[in-house]
């Protein structure tokens, strides 16, 4: 059976079909889930989206934490239900507590719009965890607020905990160590700000991100039997 | 009593404030040229009932803490009048 996707649509969300197109070229089900929903029964996975959910008023994310569909997101995580928040989704979830740091203004002032070069650094992820550790993907990035942030502590202990999961070959963005992405302590709540689900496939300019998503639909079966974490090699 | 809220909240030393400085790179063309260090922030202002101003000021840094600020990268300045 086909893993199903929950795909969260906020007001202001615009990349939710982009994701429900991709899973399902990948062999998996989306079906998209109103922000006022108020559980997330029968999905074996949720997406956060890209966009401006709520607008981005007051600040990206912050606003979007406060969707009735996150309490039940937030016990769908605790369980070990694989989540995964792309780009404006990455800020909802650092906003939401699930994941720390906070994604600031670009260095160089400037929104970005570009395909770039990420290195996969921690296969322990939900997200990474059928990639090679070391490989170098292609993948889109679109932001002006994509510049992650969090002080020293916390970075010492996302760096020794192997929690940053794709980081940049040449930072766009002044995003503190590279990072592109991270993950929870348990490996099934990951957000990074590229988008994985525009780069699935060659007629996309490139199809890097589908291993990616394929490790995402996967995810499912390894958290429900408590693998992922036992299962993963740590890598430097 | 009621009291009037105002809330700055301006972005942390170090943090990115493209807004602040594409404006003090604006102000020289404009014949503005001894101003610096321009920072952008946001001001929230509200109304309140608190049975006294301390009160008020615990609630209000309460809810800058949780929601009206992201502590990562902002702070917030608190100021409360009686109406």
């Amino acid at each position: 059976m086909s893993t199903r996707v929950g795909v969260v649509v906020f007001p202001g969300s615009n990349c939710e079909h982009d994701v429900v197109q991709a899973v399902g070229s990948l062999g998996g089900e989306a079906d998209l889930v109103w922000h006022g929903a108020t559980t997330v029964a029968g999905f074996d996975a949720i997406v956060l989206p890209g966009g401006f959910a709520h607008g981005d008023y007051l600040r990206p994310g912050a606003i979007a934490r406060f969707s009735p569909v996150m309490s039940a997101v937030r016990d769908f995580a605790d369980a070990g239900g694989p989540v995964l928040g792309i780009c404006n989704g990455f800020q909802v979830l650092t906003e939401a507590g699930f994941l720390p740091g906070a994604l600031q203004k670009n260095r160089g002032l400037k929104f970005i719009c570009a395909t770039v070069d990420l290195v996969v650094c921690s296969t322990r992820s939900a997200l990474t965890a059928a990639a090679e550790p070391g490989a170098v993907l292609r993948i889109p990035i679109n932001h002006f607020e994509g510049n992650y942030t969090c002080d020293e502590v916390t970075l010492a202990g996302l760096e020794a905990e192997d929690r940053i999961v794709l980081r940049y070959v040449d930072n766009p963005n002044g995003s503190v160590g590279d990072i592109a992405g991270i993950r929870n302590a348990a490996g099934n709540v990951v957000g990074l700000m590229p988008h994985p689900e525009r780069a699935y496939d060659v007629l996309l300019g490139s199809a890097d991100g589908a291993v990616l998503l394929r490790s995402f639909l996967a995810a499912t079966d390894r958290s429900s039997s408590g693998r992922l974490a036992a299962t993963a090699t740590p890598t430097g | 009593m009621r009291f009037d809220v105002l809330v700055e909240v301006s972005l942390r030393p170090g943090i990115a404030d493209p807004q602040g400085s594409t404006i003090e790179r604006a102000l020289p063309s404009l014949g503005f040229d001894r101003i610096e260090a321009v920072h952008v922030g946001k001001a929230i202002r509200f109304i309140m009932e608190a049975p006294d101003e301390h009160s008020a000021r615990g609630t209000v840094e309460e809810l800058c803490k949780r929601f009206l600020t992201n502590p990562v990268i902002e702070d917030a300045s608190i100021t409360i009048t009686a109406s």
